[in-house]
């Protein structure tokens, strides 16, 4: 029971990351696009999906409370502040959507909105995921470390990371969806963006080194964790020749399994702990109970019928998106 | 912890949710309308309805995208100010939370996109199922969230393990009478909330002389509907009345103003309390009535305030009137819809100006009554976040300090302030502006672009829509 929840926690945190990571990233993205028209077409290749990806930040979040309660009642208040933050950025960013069509005059303030609340919210998931694997401080599990104990070196890296691997795979979504000019201006982009994502890639290995972060010692423990990073290098290549072939399909898979790899490095680095080195899985566990009124409902039936909107969703709005067909 | 952040978590929780619930109450019954219109359209094929579910539509999406952003919040505001309330609840509310947004949330988020965007992209019955789950949605997540908050009014089926509280029994926490007081009673406030809007929106429309055809289908829809539900609402009111009498005597002492004990004991109209002299002020009361509402007895014993150590009495002051408040809007949207569809269905509505402006002007009736009926359920809880068993004062985030209570609540005030005085605004345009068509003159030329909106309604269909540009 414990493991299927682990699992599905984990589903659900991958997921999130990639499907509001495109949408944040061409959030991002957005800002840099000079033009009416070409703001508008990328606009509207996340919109009609903007709404459920964001759900999988609530999901993630309402599993974490239900299957693991004392990891949630203890992160939420060590990571106070990018917490609040990252939703203020997500109220600015998600309103636009909606406002921006509405707007005359005021529409410039929606453009801005929308451009710095995606950059918020991305860099404060890069900075809260950077603050857990540097370590923070508990004790009798109370968090004990300060308003600011997140913020470090470090996690500002991570942050910054965030935000380029997010447009990264904003840009491959937008290459995907669009044609002409927002098309043509992304691509270019790509190769700089995957640079970027690289460079900070190799500056966090660099670090890890330097500081030897606890989380180091687990990676000579146990070699065949490089499998991970071995597929990110696979996947790597396989971006930079599909970019350099002018392809618009494949780049987009390339970097989520580049996220998913990164991802798994990051979960099976930790594993068995939820709260790197402080708390274990089965110490955070709810009772058996709790559980188990989740499996038999929630978990077994209602999640399969989740993927299925998403995946009804996604094929209803496949393929290129139509300017002209479609409603503003 | 200090002192401070316990206030600044308890003034944050409470303006982010009263910010939130503004939404689900209007798109809740909203999304239900609009299913209704979109049946009768497929059905009769009228384009009187169609034309009216694309003005609604456009006033959905905005409402409901600050419903979701509001929301989000609120999800994650649990842990980050409430954090031994978080682990000590969190193997029953963190479920319940989790059947809400895997049911409810997720159905609503996919199905949205395509409810704003889709309809040239999937065939019509498709178009209205994607309603139907929008709509069902909603309902949904009103019923989690109610069966949760209902669990911190009257815990039950729970043992107290290691400092949490453990399930026992599942059917008691989501099959018991309050759940099922409480949520009818929020989804008929949710349901008048749409109808009023939908009514009070015909009768601008008369009062301006525009959209005739329009507004008569919302006003004679919207007061209807209002018509029927307020009897129901009103009864059921009391029923939710009869679970705090049963459960939560302190708090229906302070709904009543009762300071001390009374047999039979008689009923507080108004009053100004005084909880300094335990005493009420300027108090106009019928004896004998309270003894009958409270037990359907003329020689019940009703239990006072003052029968409570002090610390576990709730404020007296803001349950009273919230209460007192709502009641008094229930009764006159009762008033105003019985009358309205009365003279409605004798066709002396549209001259009857005094009481279309009446109708017009109540539109924020509902919501009054339902913040100041979550006001009166949620302060006359207090001192307790889970009734009885966990106080608000100890459900805190031991780590939280005033500092950075004080920069997230004043951050959330801004930002809420900002975007709502947004939102209303483009709200009103989309309003003003008006549904295109039959009554009313076209506004704009429909872009040539758009196909298929032009296969589907004819060109006057989106004109006006356009016109708040
Ligand atoms: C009776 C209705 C009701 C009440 C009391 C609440 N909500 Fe709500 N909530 C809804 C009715 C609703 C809704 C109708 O389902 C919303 C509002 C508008 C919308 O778009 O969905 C929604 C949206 C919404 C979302 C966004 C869903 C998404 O991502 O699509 C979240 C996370 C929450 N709510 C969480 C909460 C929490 C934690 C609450 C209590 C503290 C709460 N809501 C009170
Ligand atoms: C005679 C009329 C009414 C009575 C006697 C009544 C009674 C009550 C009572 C006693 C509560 C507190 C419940 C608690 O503490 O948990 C309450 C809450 C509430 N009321 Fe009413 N009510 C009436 C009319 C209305 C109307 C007309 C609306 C809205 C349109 C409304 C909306 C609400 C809401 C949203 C709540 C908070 C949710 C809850 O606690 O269930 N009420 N009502
Ligand atoms: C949507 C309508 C709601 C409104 C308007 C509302 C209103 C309020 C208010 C005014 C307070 C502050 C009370 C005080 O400290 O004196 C409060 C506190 C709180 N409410 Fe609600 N509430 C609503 C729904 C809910 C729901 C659905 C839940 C849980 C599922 C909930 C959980 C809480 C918690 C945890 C607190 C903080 C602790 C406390 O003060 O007891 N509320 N609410």
């Amino acid at each position: 029971m414990v493991m299927f929840w682990v699992a599905l926690l984990a589903i659900s945190i991958l997921i999130y990351l990639l499907l509001d990571g495109f949408d944040l990233g061409v959030g991002m993205l957005f800002g840099l696009a000079d033009g009416e028209a070409r703001r508008a077409e990328m606009l509207r290749t996340i919109a009609p999906v903007w709404d459920g990806n964001e759900t999988w930040l609530v999901v993630t979040g309402v599993i974490m409370w239900g299957a693991f309660p004392l990891v949630y009642s203890m992160l939420m208040p060590a990571l106070y502040i990018p917490v609040v933050v990252m939703l203020l950025g997500l109220i600015l960013r998600g309103v636009a959507f909606e406002f921006r069509g509405k707007a005359s005059r005021s529409r410039r303030v929606w453009d801005v909105s929308f451009t710095m609340g995606s950059f918020a919210a991305s860099f404060m998931q890069g900075a809260m995921v950077g603050a857990l694997v540097e370590g923070l401080q508990f004790s009798n599990g109370e968090y004990t470390g300060g308003t600011f104990g997140w913020l470090t070196g470090f996690s500002v890296l991570c942050g910054i990371g965030l935000c380029f691997g997010y447009a990264l795979l904003g840009a491959c979504w937008l290459v995907r969806k669009c044609e002409g000019p927002v098309r043509e201006a992304t691509r270019r982009q790509i190769p700089l963006l995957a640079v970027a994502v690289l460079a900070f890639l190799v500056v966090v290995f660099a670090h890890a080194l330097v500081e030897h972060l606890p989380i180091l010692r687990r990676w000579t423990e146990r070699p065949y964790l490089f499998a991970f990073p071995l597929i990110g290098a696979g996947a790597a290549a396989m971006l930079a020749t599909s970019i350099l072939r002018g392809d618009d399909y494949w780049p987009f898979h390339m970097v989520a399994l580049i996220f998913a790899s990164a991802f798994g490095t990051l979960a099976l680095s930790f594993w068995p702990y939820m709260i790197p080195f402080v708390v274990t899985i089965d110490e955070a566990a709810a009772p058996r109970a709790s559980l188990a009124f989740m499996f038999w409902g929630a978990g077994l039936f209602v999640f399969p019928l989740m993927l299925l909107y998403v995946a009804v969703g996604y094929r209803v709005f496949r393929g290129k998106t139509d300017m002209a067909a479609d409603y503003d | 912890m200090d002192p401070t952040a316990l206030l600044l978590s308890r003034l944050q929780f409470a303006f982010t949710i009263s910010f939130h619930i503004i939404f689900p109450a209007f798109t809740i019954g909203l999304a239900a309308w609009l299913t209704v219109l979109e049946a009768m359209h497929q059905h009769t094929g009228k384009p009187v309805y169609r034309i009216l579910f694309e003005f609604w539509l456009k006033i959905f999406g905005v409402a409901f995208g600050m419903g979701v952003v509001s929301g989000v919040v609120m999800a994650f505001q649990f842990g980050t100010n409430w954090s031994v309330l978080s682990r000590m609840s969190g193997p029953i509310q963190g479920p319940l939370l989790s059947y809400e947004t895997f049911t409810a949330f997720m159905l609503e988020a996919g199905f949205f996109g395509i409810l704003i965007f889709g309809r040239p992209r999937v065939p019509p019955w498709f178009y209205l199922f994607s309603t139907a789950m929008v709509a069902l949605g909603t309902t949904l997540s009103a019923f989690w969230i109610m069966v949760n908050n209902s669990w911190m009014q009257v815990p039950t089926g729970y043992v107290l393990q290691n400092g949490q509280f453990v399930p026992s029994d599942w059917v008691q926490i989501i099959f018991n009478r309050v759940v099922w007081v409480r949520f009818p009673h929020m989804l008929l406030a949710s349901y008048l909330t749409g109808a009023f809007c939908v009514a009070a929106t015909g009768a601008w429309y008369l009062l301006r002389r525009a959209y005739r055809a329009e507004a008569h289908v919302m006003l004679r829809m919207g007061l209807a509907l209002a018509a029927v539900l307020l009897p129901v609402q009103l009864l059921i009111g009391h029923l939710v009345g009869d679970y705090v009498h049963d459960y939560q005597p302190a708090k229906f002492a302070a709904i009543e103003a009762r300071w001390h004990d009374e047999q039979p004991a008689s009923e507080v109209l108004i009053a100004i309390p005084d909880p300094s002299t335990e005493s009420n002020r300027y108090a106009l009361s019928i004896p004998v009535l309270g003894s009958v509402i409270g037990s359907m007895s003329l020689t019940s014993k009703e239990v006072g305030l003052t029968s409570f150590a002090p610390q576990d009495r709730p404020p007296v002051v803001i349950p009273f009137f919230a209460f007192r408040i709502m009641v008094g809007c229930g009764l006159v949207m009762l008033g105003l819809a019985w009358l309205g569809t009365w003279l409605g269905l004798k066709h002396r509505l549209d001259r009857n100006r005094l009481l279309l402006w009446g109708i017009f002007l109540s539109f924020p009736l509902p919501w009054i009554a339902i913040l100041t009926g979550w006001y009166t359920a949620e302060v006359g809880r207090q001192p307790w976040t889970i009734y009885g068993v966990l106080r608000t004062a100890d459900a805190v985030t031991p780590s939280l300090t005033a500092a950075a209570a004080t920069v997230s609540l004043i951050l959330f005030v801004a930002v809420y302030a900002f975007i709502f005085s947004f939102g209303t605004y483009y709200i009103y345009r989309l309003l003003r502006a008006g549904p295109a068509g039959l009554g009313g003159k076209p506004l704009h030329v429909p872009v040539p672009n758009r196909p298929m909106s032009l296969a589907d309604g004819g060109p006057a269909l989106h004109g006006s829509l356009e016109a708040g540009e």
